[in-house]
């Protein structure tokens, strides 16, 4: 865990700089079956989304070149990464260990906020409801996608080891929640 | 005795947290209008409710569910509903206060603990043990305009217990009696349960400098690397035709944190954080931290130093109206 | 319908306020509520003046009312508040406070500042002894029509704000006196210099809201001339009026004009605006998406 006064760990170069190879098709596919596995096993989260359960959100980790627009459809979601700006109600952006960890919950996302780790843009309503919802999910990705199974699990496998052995970064649910 | 720590939960999540981090009581309200913090993707369900209430039972912690906002006209159900709901949940007690729900609940669920809001702003001896008198309250959350001599006067005055608020957002303003939000936005904490609302906010973010917009009016504008607060109207810079700057109060929160030895000697009974809308991450540490400092109150040792400035918005801690001076 | 003059909310001199009373005894309002409700501290500079006050607007035929403090929170607020059942008038409650003064069976009227928000807690008043609510100011038209209803079933005479600056918040901090760097106790009674309180805009120089010591208005004034059929129909039965420093007879034969159908809602509302050029009006709590939206811009 990092130290509450740390700063957030920005991906390093040499993790992020690969990554623009990376074919986004394929990914975004995997990313989709991903988030629906999750999804069937946390109908909560979209749950109380509430009115924004059909809401479009760019999540933008500013130290990759890619972001990640998330359409949660009802429960059913649809995961595709672009190089861009992409295309949401509600933009949610910052390095991408401070996003990894508000999922997990090693970090509060109003202090993420108040540090400026943390940018909103557009439908701030929107952008909360999902920062709750996912909150009270309580998600473990590294144990999400050891559920994973099927054609779409050893790539993304592959970047999960990838980016934590590399970056440093909290892929894992926050056990002893001691630290932003 | 060991002052009651009573922490906020948003969500059944955070209720574990707290639970689990040592709080002894967490309150909490229902997921719509009935509680002043109906903020989008928070509270609970009653399915939640009742899940979350027997897992705190079973860990010894006690539950309040704040049902603190103002019963609308002409639709008082859901504020009735709400009440009983409460009860049939098992929750240890409701935080009310409109007088026509207290009324109600005290003549329909006289069983059910009734305390006091902060929304009520009983800001005296004298309208608290009217309170007490005329619905059975127990216990009064003090508005945050008071200080602590002054909290030590009402205690030697009345038998109702006195909770305060220690840490998380400060109102400036006495809580309940307060429209600026609607002024701006059409919507209130009284009426709907939310204060400058997420809804109307608009961020601006030009080259690192953020604008933060409320109901089209421009509430702040935070330099580059500088602390953002949240967007709150009290909170705001304003200017009048000689001083531009935050006239009403400076983005900041409370942490009364080492004032505990002083609120306990006062009478205090239970001291309240503040932050149903934060994280369970948020939610463990502010417990862990106040846990600690009540306990080694308890113990005769020195409070603990605190850590938690980065929580705080705008990064900076006051201790509001404890200090006199705050006026 | 009545025409009621709230108390005024701002720090006027002794002979400013006594002369303000004087001219209402020939305004065309039925009923006057005066004191101090704002800010305690105020009051020794102009209570000896009150019993003359009253005297005069009795003596005119008005009904007359003393108002409570809006926040208590001092043994002197507490004791002044308490002598307040004592004065010989009725007392408009405008913190509880004053109802745990008030021997039960005595009647009384609720003011602005007191929330009543629902049915529930109008006909727990009506049973403690209020005869007249004047509501929140927050409140939309389809809630004042709910309780106009419920307070003719009641015989609770229902009022709503008509005319003014809007009562928005109140608190334990003087921000006239943190303007000063002074604080509360050594205000130096920086808030007197502003008669209608002191204009507060944002960055952009957008006029928003109004300082008044430990009061915050609004920038606007309510003006609800574009409501009164509605609020008629909704069975409302007195307007209230909040004194300002400049033109108030004048706003008040308006008013009494609009009612008795002498005047339209279009001629009132520019001759409020003749009074002062500046004044920006809003109605939007009753009908509008935002307290600050105001009809008049609309036709």
């Amino acid at each position: 865990m990092p130290h509450p006064s740390a700063p957030i760990p920005q991906t390093p170069t040499a993790v992020a700089l690969p990554l623009r190879l990376l074919p986004l098709g394929p990914l975004s596919l995997s990313l989709t079956a991903y988030s629906r596995s999750v999804a069937r096993r946390h109908p909560g989260l979209f749950r109380r989304l509430g009115a924004y359960n059909h809401t479009r959100f760019v999540l933008d980790p500013t130290d990759l070149p890619f972001v990640i627009c998330l359409d949660p459809n009802g429960g059913v979601p649809r995961v595709t990464l672009t190089r861009g700006q992409g295309d949401g109600a509600a933009r949610i952006a910052g390095p991408l260990a401070a996003l990894l960890g508000m999922v997990h919950g090693a970090f509060d996302g109003d202090a993420l906020f108040f540090s400026r780790d943390l940018v909103i843009e557009g439908d701030t309503s929107a952008a909360l409801a999902l920062r709750n919802a996912i909150d009270d999910a309580e998600l473990d990705l590294s144990q999400e996608i050891t559920r994973l199974s099927g054609p779409f699990a050893a790539p993304l496998q592959r970047l999960f080891a990838l980016m934590e052995r590399r970056s440093g970064v909290s892929l894992t649910r926050s056990k002893e929640v001691d630290a932003w | 005795m060991v002052m009651e720590i009573v922490c906020p939960a948003g969500t059944p999540a955070a209720m574990r947290a707290a639970v689990s981090a040592g709080a002894h009581t967490v309150y909490c309200g229902f997921a719509d209008e009935t509680n002043a913090r109906n903020f989008p993707g928070l509270n609970f369900g009653r399915n939640e409710m009742r899940e979350g209430i027997a897992f705190a039972h079973a860990h010894g912690s006690q539950v309040l569910i704040a049902i603190n906002t103002f019963p609308r006209a002409g639709d008082e159900g859901p504020w009735h509903r709400a009440v009983a709901d409460a009860q049939s949940c098992g929750a240890n007690a409701v935080i009310l206060a409109d007088i026509g729900l207290l009324d109600y609940a005290a003549r329909h669920h006289p069983d059910l603990r009734r305390h006091l809001s902060v929304q009520a702003a009983a800001a005296n001896a004298d309208m608290i043990n009217f309170y007490a008198d005329t619905f059975g309250v127990k216990r009064v959350v003090l508005p945050r305009v008071l200080s602590v001599p002054e909290i030590a006067a009402i205690n030697a005055e009345t038998a109702v217990e006195t909770e305060v608020f220690v840490f998380g957002g400060l109102c400036v303003m006495a809580e309940g009696r307060c429209s600026l939000s609607s002024y701006a936005t059409g919507l209130s904490p009284n009426m709907n349960g939310v204060c400058s609302p997420a809804s109307h906010v608009d961020y601006h973010n030009d080259n690192g400098v953020l604008d933060a917009r409320l109901g089209g009016y421009t509430i702040h504008r935070v330099q580059k690397d500088k602390p953002a607060p949240y967007p709150t109207l009290c909170k705001g810079c304003f200017s009048t035709t000689d001083k531009t700057g935050h006239l009403f109060e400076d983005p900041v929160s409370l942490n009364a944190e080492q004032l505990i030895p002083q609120l306990q000697k006062a009478g205090v009974t239970a001291l309240k954080i503040e932050g149903r809308q934060r994280s369970r991450s948020y939610v463990a540490q502010v417990v862990r931290n106040f846990r600690a400092a009540v306990d080694a109150l308890e113990a005769g040792q020195p409070m603990p130093e605190g850590m938690l400035a980065r929580l705080s918005e705008g990064q900076a801690m006051t201790t509001g109206a404890y200090k006199k001076t705050w006026r | 319908m009545d025409l009621t003059v709230g108390p005024n909310q701002f720090f006027w001199s002794a002979d400013r306020w006594a002369a303000f009373y004087d001219d209402l005894a020939a305004a065309p309002v039925n009923r006057v509520v005066l004191g101090e409700l704002v800010c305690s501290k105020r009051l020794p500079f102009f209570q000896d003046r009150i019993p003359d006050a009253i005297s005069t607007l009795l003596t005119a035929g008005k009904e007359v009312a003393l108002t409570s403090l809006a926040l208590v929170t001092l043994k002197r607020e507490r004791k002044q508040t308490a002598e307040l059942i004592g004065m010989g008038v009725e007392v408009e409650v405008n913190d509880l406070t004053a109802l745990a003064h008030l021997p039960q069976g005595t009647a009384f009227s609720v003011g602005p500042l007191v929330n009543v928000y629902n049915e529930g807690a109008l006909a727990w008043l009506a049973a403690r002894g209020a005869t007249r609510v004047c509501l929140p100011p927050e409140l939309p038209l389809t809630s004042v029509a709910t309780l106009a209803k419920a307070g003719a079933d009641l015989r609770v005479m229902i009022e709503v704000w008509g005319h003014g600056r809007l009562p928005l918040a109140i608190s334990g901090r003087c921000y006239h006196a943190r303007m000063h760097n002074r604080t509360k106790d050594n205000c130096q009674f920086a808030c007197e210099d502003d008669p209608d309180g002191l204009d507060v805009r944002t960055l952009e120089g957008q006029p928003f809201l109004a300082m008044n010591g430990v009061q915050t208005l609004s920038d606007s004034y309510a003006c609800v001339a574009y409501q009164i059929d509605a609020l008629q129909d909704a069975g409302v039965r007195a307007l209230r009026l909040s004194p300002q420093s400049n033109g108030f007879g004048a706003v008040c034969g308006l008013y009494r004009q609009l009612l008795d159908g002498q005047k339209t809602p279009a001629q009132v509302t520019d001759a409020i605006c003749q009074l002062d050029a500046n004044a920006r009006l809003s109605d939007g709590f009753l009908t509008g998406d935002r307290g600050v939206d105001w009809s008049g811009s609309r036709t």
